[in-house]
Parts: C-alpha cells; structure tokens; sequence
C-alpha cells in the first residue's frame, strides 16, 4: 500500500495507540471528580497540557483542547467575533479557507457582521498589499490558513503577523492545521493571537486538537457547559485523545527538521517526474508552498476515475479536500486561482507524510505513468 | 529575528566591592544551570555582563528563562556588524525595522575604542538622521522613547542593541542563606517565597497537612506551586508535616475561638525545630496586617512568642490586590486558587478571637500534650526534593 492522502488524515503512530489504550484502561475518571482517581486523571491532564506548551514553546494556560481543526476554527473565528463585537463588526478571511473557517464566516455573515474575502493569485496566494488594503480601523478579526490544504500555498501571515503586532484590537487567527510540523511558524513572537491545530494530521488520534490562545485573548464560548479549558471549552475531557496527540506532537516534532527536509527532496521528485507526463499540469507551485504536497490535474481524465484507477495498484491520493470531495463541482481554490473549471475537476492531491519513501514515489511515478496513458486509450 | 545574542547585565550586585565577583560567580553558575537544556549557547562573563551567544537555540525560549534568574536586572538582544558607518547605519535600521510598535526612538552611540575617527554625539547625529530618513513611523524622543537603540563602537566590531528587557533584580539565589517559610497553598504564602527567594535567600518550604481532612490533591496543589517556584530558586524543598493528630488534639481541648491561635503556635513550633534540623537561620510567612484574625498584631504577637527565631514577612505592609498581582505575574495564582480544602480552612471556628493574648493561649496549651504532638509531627516530616527531573515514569510513557 502506498498511502498518498496525507493531508486527509494520517495512519497514528503505533505508540500513540498504545497510549489510547493505556489511558483509557487506567485513567478512565473524570479529571473534574474530586477523589483520587480522578486526582490521578488530573494530574495526567496537567502533564499533557504542560508538555504541549514546553513544545510549542508557549504557557499552558494559553492551550485550550478541542476535537480537532474544524472545531478550532470554529471557535477561534465565532468566538473571538463574538467575544469582540462591540468594537467593530469587519473582519477578514481570503478565499480559500478550509470549509471549517469559510462556512463559519458565512454564518457571522448572516448574523451582521462584514466580511472582506481576499482574492488569490495564480499561485494561490493572497497580498500583503491586498490585504492592508483591506484592512480597517473597525477590523476585530483576521483569520488566515498558513498552508492550504488542496495545493499546499503558503500565504504571507508572517507578514501579516508583523503588521498585526501594533494592532491591539485586531485579533490574528492562522489555521495551521496543514502547516503544522510542515511549516513552522513560531507562535510567541509572530504577532498571532490564535492559532488551530488538528491531532490526526500528524499522526495523533482523530478528534484530536488544540487552539492556542495567546494570553488576554477573549473568547466567547460555543458550548454552555460546565466550564472545562478554563471556560472556554465545555464538556468532559478526551483525556486518552488528549494524551495521544501531545505524545504524538512530541514524536513528531522531535524529527521536524529532518522530516522537513526529506520531503523537499520527494517533492522535488515529484515535481521533475510529473514534468516527463505530457498531460500533467502542476498546480503547486514551486517556490513558497509547503513540502508535502503536490496539486495536479492530469489534462483530459477526470480526477475520480484516475483515483479509482490509481487504487487498483493500491496506491491512493485524494481529489479536492477530503471535507469537501463530496460536494459536486470543481475545487474552490483552483478556480479561484484562475484554474479552468475542466482542468480543476481533473486536478488530485498527492500528499506525503515524513515516512514516505523515496521508493514509493518512484512507485507512484510509475503507476501514474502507465495509468494515465491506459486512461487515454480509454476515454479517447 | 535579527539577533544572535543577549547582553545580561548585572543589577546590585555590581555595587558589592571586593564581593562581587562571588557574586557573579554565582550568578554565571545560575544561568548555566538554567539554559542547561540548550547545548548550543556559549555564555561568556565579562566585568559587568554576560554575554548569551544564540548559535541558533530559541531567543523567545532563552530570553523567558533568563527573566526568571535573580540578580538580573536587564536584558538587551544584540548583535554585532562591521565599524564602517555603512555597517553601523545599517544595523541600526534593522533594529528600528524589527522593533515594530515603537513611535519614537532614540540612538546612544558610544566609542569604546576612542581612536574611532567619529565621536559619540556626531554618530548619534548620523544614525538618528539615517532612521528617521528610512522609517517614516518613527520619530525622535530623547526623553522617553519607546525605542532606545544602543551602539557601542569597539576597535574590530560595533555592537547594536535591541531593546531593552528588564530582569527579575535581586541577588543571586543562594547567596543569602537559608529560610524556612510556612506554605500555605493559598496566595500569600509563593508570593512570599518569591520575594525571599529574591533577596537572594535559599527557601525551604514547609507544608502542613491533615488527611483524609485533606486530600492527595492539596498535596498536589503545593506540589505544583513548588514546581513554579524552582523555575526561580533552581532546587526546591518541601517538608510536608503530618498535623491531623495536632488538630484533633486542639479541637477537642481548646476553645473555639483559640483554636486558630493555638495552631499557629504548633506550627511555628514545628516549623523552628525543622529550621534548626536543617540549618535555616529564619523562618518566614506571608502574612500581612490585619488581613484575617490571625494576622493582627495582637495575634502575631501571641503566636510569635513561641519562637526565639526571626520571622520574615514580606508582604507585611501589602495589599491583597497587590500580592493578588504579584502571583499573577509569577504564575502561582491560578494554582493557589484551586478550591481544595487545606489544613487552615478545616475546623475553621465560626468566630475566631482577632485579639488573643499569651496569658490565655499558655494556660489553654497546658491541656496539650504541646511537646509530643510537636516531636511527632516533625518525626514524621516527608522531604521532597522538588527538582527538575522529577518526572513520574508511568505518565511519561504516555506522553
């Protein structure tokens, strides 16, 4: 099996499913009850949530737990419009956000609030200067995704960050579910004020995740409840998740930089092999994206049937977004990018993970090839 | 980020004449210890600073820590360029670049190196008109700027420092001997450590606890205020003493209303034989006057008697909103308000005497057994070395 559909989700590592296991056999109490079973859940909590900030090189008290990247967003963008909607009603997304932060950007749309989307270049980039443009006095929020999920862009939100920096009463949101361990972004002195990571994109458990919400930030909460995550966050902890996704956070970060670079160097083989199929035509581009993944259409084949095909021999990659594959139309991002909407619907999603080998893309390269000009015989 | 390393300079401790290079010494000692965690640092002692090479370890990381380490009184990032006044201006602008949110600035450029052809007040002309001419945001405060960008011209290099940081102050850890201070698990008493512990003291903590009055969880509590409190002192001891059998003791031969004063009394009592055991010189409180019945001076008064030695107590003069801010900025507050009950808080009369008095506490402790409830309680003291590796394995598998 060649699993090419890292950006969907990723296999866990065997070590967090021993923790699953383990914490969920011992530390089954409640963290909240008050004897000593629940003392010990506590305690466990507390490690976790510690170990998380040593990691990210920011406080505990700035960690708040959630089950994942849409619910991040969700409150990040909900909770922090709503938490400062008395200062100002504008706020600023790009076009090619996640389902998670655009969908819940056409909600505040509903309830009064004023949205700018930016545009995006033929690379999938927004501008700086765009943005500042866009950018007013009664802004409250910025939301932004470092790395996009379909063609893996890198957008300017260090940039962005800087400027934010001297600009108290505007919060900065990134969405760095796919950038995280991919592109690092330093938290602490990059000018972000809230920030969504999702476990199972690096190997952790699903339902899994973490908001980072810098220390003053106010959130108004999505669930009423009985105040777990200082308030912010109700419901029952996921403990065993929990303890799953900062054991693989650690797991992770400890192979960061090697991991970083070994997969330039199999997105560099995917590039130069991709060049030797006459109708592929890359989407990615090749300066200012992250190292994982590579945005294609294979002109002339439909992107399902080339998935199809592709998973005869085992090997799978993903058309658009995995949440939103199941929506009829071409990828949002690709034509925002200019894209034709033909070619968009021939476009899949080749994303990688630290343990892909080089071996495997060779494989996939290969198949690809052989796949591609059977398909052209077929559909001719 | 611009920088590659940090300048630390010295605060008191420069003034202690033919002790300060123990001081130093110590202080060096310290920051080692503390950076410990990143092999790449080089750190070099000079006559009033050190200087932290990055080598690329984390600025954020390292500058939080070295916030933490008393005897610092400030901190600049820095780095170092050519002498040639194109190198200087340009330095200078990459600092006036990187500091974003400064409206005003200032330059202090100095020689160190006296046969540099520019003198220190037609640099600063050069380097504030090159600012001002290049960053159309900033403008020109010698007074109160927000910016204030340092250069010091040497013979082979120039250093230009980012702003200034300001460290915790104080003495060196260690440097002032040994306190024993009474941690309560509310606010007061880490404040107090703190600021001890600032003075340059070495603190020992002790902890008095009552199961299944109390539970595993006040133990935590003190446990984890005790973890916060080594980010500043480095090692950290804590003596937890069994005081159930004193307070059902109390409880039933005291009034009510004395119960609060007699306690106390046990627990300086105790407190003083565990400060000789183990060589402290003083023992120390968080109290402050008149904040609650124990702590009038009527009350201290009575409950002081029982010892013969000094009792430090730094928040003395304070305010609750004001320590409340102090455990806030250490990070002890959330800790301190976790609702467990602790040893203080059971039993608690319904109205205790604000003004006790030595006459009556003395005659109510002849109906106690005061001499072997004290030996027993300091008999079974548990010492737990609070210490950075202390690290549960069972949970680190797990994470």
């Amino acid at each position: 099996m060649i699993y090419l559909d890292n950006s969907a989700t990723t296999k866990p590592y065997p070590e967090v499913l021993d923790t699953l296991r383990t914490v969920s056999e011992h530390y089954f109490a409640n963290p909240s009850s008050l004897h000593s079973l629940g003392g010990k859940s506590e305690m466990l909590l507390t490690r976790s949530r510690e170990q998380a900030a040593s990691l990210l090189h920011i406080d505990p008290s700035e960690i708040v737990f959630t089950s994942g990247g849409t619910e991040g967003n969700n409150l990040a963008i909900k909770g922090a419009a709503f938490a400062y909607r008395n200062r100002g009603k504008h706020l600023i997304t790009t076009a090619i956000e996640h389902a998670s932060a655009g969908h819940a950007f056409e909600q505040l749309e509903t309830l009064g609030f004023e949205v700018t989307y930016l545009p995006v270049n033929s690379e999938g980039r927004i501008s700086f200067e765009q943005f500042k443009k866009a950018y007013r006095e009664d802004t409250i929020l910025v939301s932004i995704m470092h790395v996009n999920n379909e063609v893996g862009t890198i957008q300017p939100v260090e940039e962005i960050g800087a400027f934010l920096k001297d600009k108290p009463k505007t919060v900065f949101h990134v969405d760095q579910v796919q950038g995280f361990a991919k592109v690092p972004l330093q938290l602490q002195t990059s000018g972000i004020d809230l920030c969504t990571i999702s476990g199972h994109k690096f190997h952790g458990p699903k339902g899994t995740g973490l908001l980072y919400v810098r220390k003053g930030t106010l959130l108004s909460p999505l669930f009423a409840g009985g105040g777990q995550e200082q308030e912010r966050r109700s419901g029952t902890e996921n403990l065993p998740g929990i303890c799953g996704m900062v054991k693989a956070l650690r797991l992770t970060l400890e192979h960061q930089q090697e991991g970083i670079n070994h997969l330039k160097r199999l997105q560099k083989k995917l590039f130069d092999g991709l060049k030797n199929i006459d109708n592929a035509s890359v989407h990615t581009p090749e300066q200012l994206s992250a190292a994982h993944i590579v945005n294609v259409s294979l002109l002339g084949i439909k992107a399902e049937v080339l998935v199809h095909a592709l998973e005869k021999n085992e090997i799978y990659v993903s058309t658009k977004s995995a949440c939103s594959s199941k929506e009829n139309g071409a990828s949002g991002i690709l034509v925002a990018m200019g894209v034709s909407p033909d070619e968009a619907e021939q476009a899949i999603r080749i994303s990688m993970a630290y343990e892909t080998t080089e071996q495997e893309i060779d494989v996939f390269l290969s198949t690809l090839a052989e796949t591609v000009n059977q398909l052209k015989i077929v559909m001719r | 980020m611009i920088y590659d390393y940090f300048v630390v300079r010295f605060g008191e401790i420069t003034l202690k004449g033919k002790n300060k290079k123990q001081f130093v010494v110590k202080l060096e000692d310290d920051v080692r210890e503390k950076l410990r965690e990143f092999p790449q640092l080089e750190i070099k002692r000079h006559f009033d600073d050190l200087e932290i090479k990055l080598n690329g370890e984390d600025s954020a990381s390292v500058l939080a820590i070295l916030q933490r380490v008393f005897g610092i009184q400030n901190i600049s990032p820095a780095f170092k360029v050519g002498t040639e006044l194109d190198q200087i201006r340009e330095g200078v602008l990459r600092v006036a670049n990187e500091e974003k949110g400064a409206k005003t600035f200032k330059i202090a450029a100095r020689r160190k190196d006296k046969r540099y052809p520019i003198h220190g007040s037609e640099l600063n002309q050069d380097l504030g008109a090159t600012v001002l001419r290049q960053c159309d945001w900033l403008k020109v405060d010698v007074h109160r700027p927000d910016l204030l960008i340092r250069v010091e011209v040497g013979y082979h290099e120039a250093r230009i420092y980012g702003k200034e940081v300001k460290g915790a102050g104080g003495l060196p850890v260690g440097t002032s001997g040994k306190v024993m201070l009474l941690l309560s698990g509310g606010i007061d008493s880490p404040v107090a450590s703190y600021l001890i512990a600032r003075r340059g003291a070495t603190i020992e903590a002790i902890h008095f606890q009552s199961p299944p009055y109390t539970s595993d969880r006040a133990k935590q509590k003190v446990i984890d205020l005790s973890k916060k409190l080594r980010g500043f002192t480095g090692k950290f001891i804590l003596h937890l003493v069994p005081f159930t059998e004193a307070q059902v003791a109390i409880r039933d031969a005291v009034p009510e209303d004395y119960r609060i004063t007699i306690m106390r009394r046990l627990m300086f009592r105790i407190a003083e034989k565990a400060a000789i055991q183990r060589g402290a010189l003083a023992l120390a409180t968080g109290e402050s006057l008149g904040q609650v019945a124990s702590q009038t001076l009527e009350s201290m008064n009575t409950i002081n008697s029982v010892t013969n030695l000094p009792v430090l107590r730094p928040l003395i003069t304070m305010d609750k909103i004001d320590i409340a801010q102090i455990a806030k900025d250490i990070d002890t507050y959330d800790i301190s308000i976790r609702p467990y009950e602790d040893c203080c808080t059971i039993f608690l009369p319904k109205a205790p005497r604000t003004r006790p008095d030595r006459i009556h506490a003395e005659r109510f402790e002849r109906k106690l057994a005061v001499d072997e409830l004290v030996n027993a309680a300091v008999h079974g003291i548990e010492t737990l070395v609070i210490d950075a590796d202390t690290k549960e394995d069972a949970i680190s598998d797990l994470l």
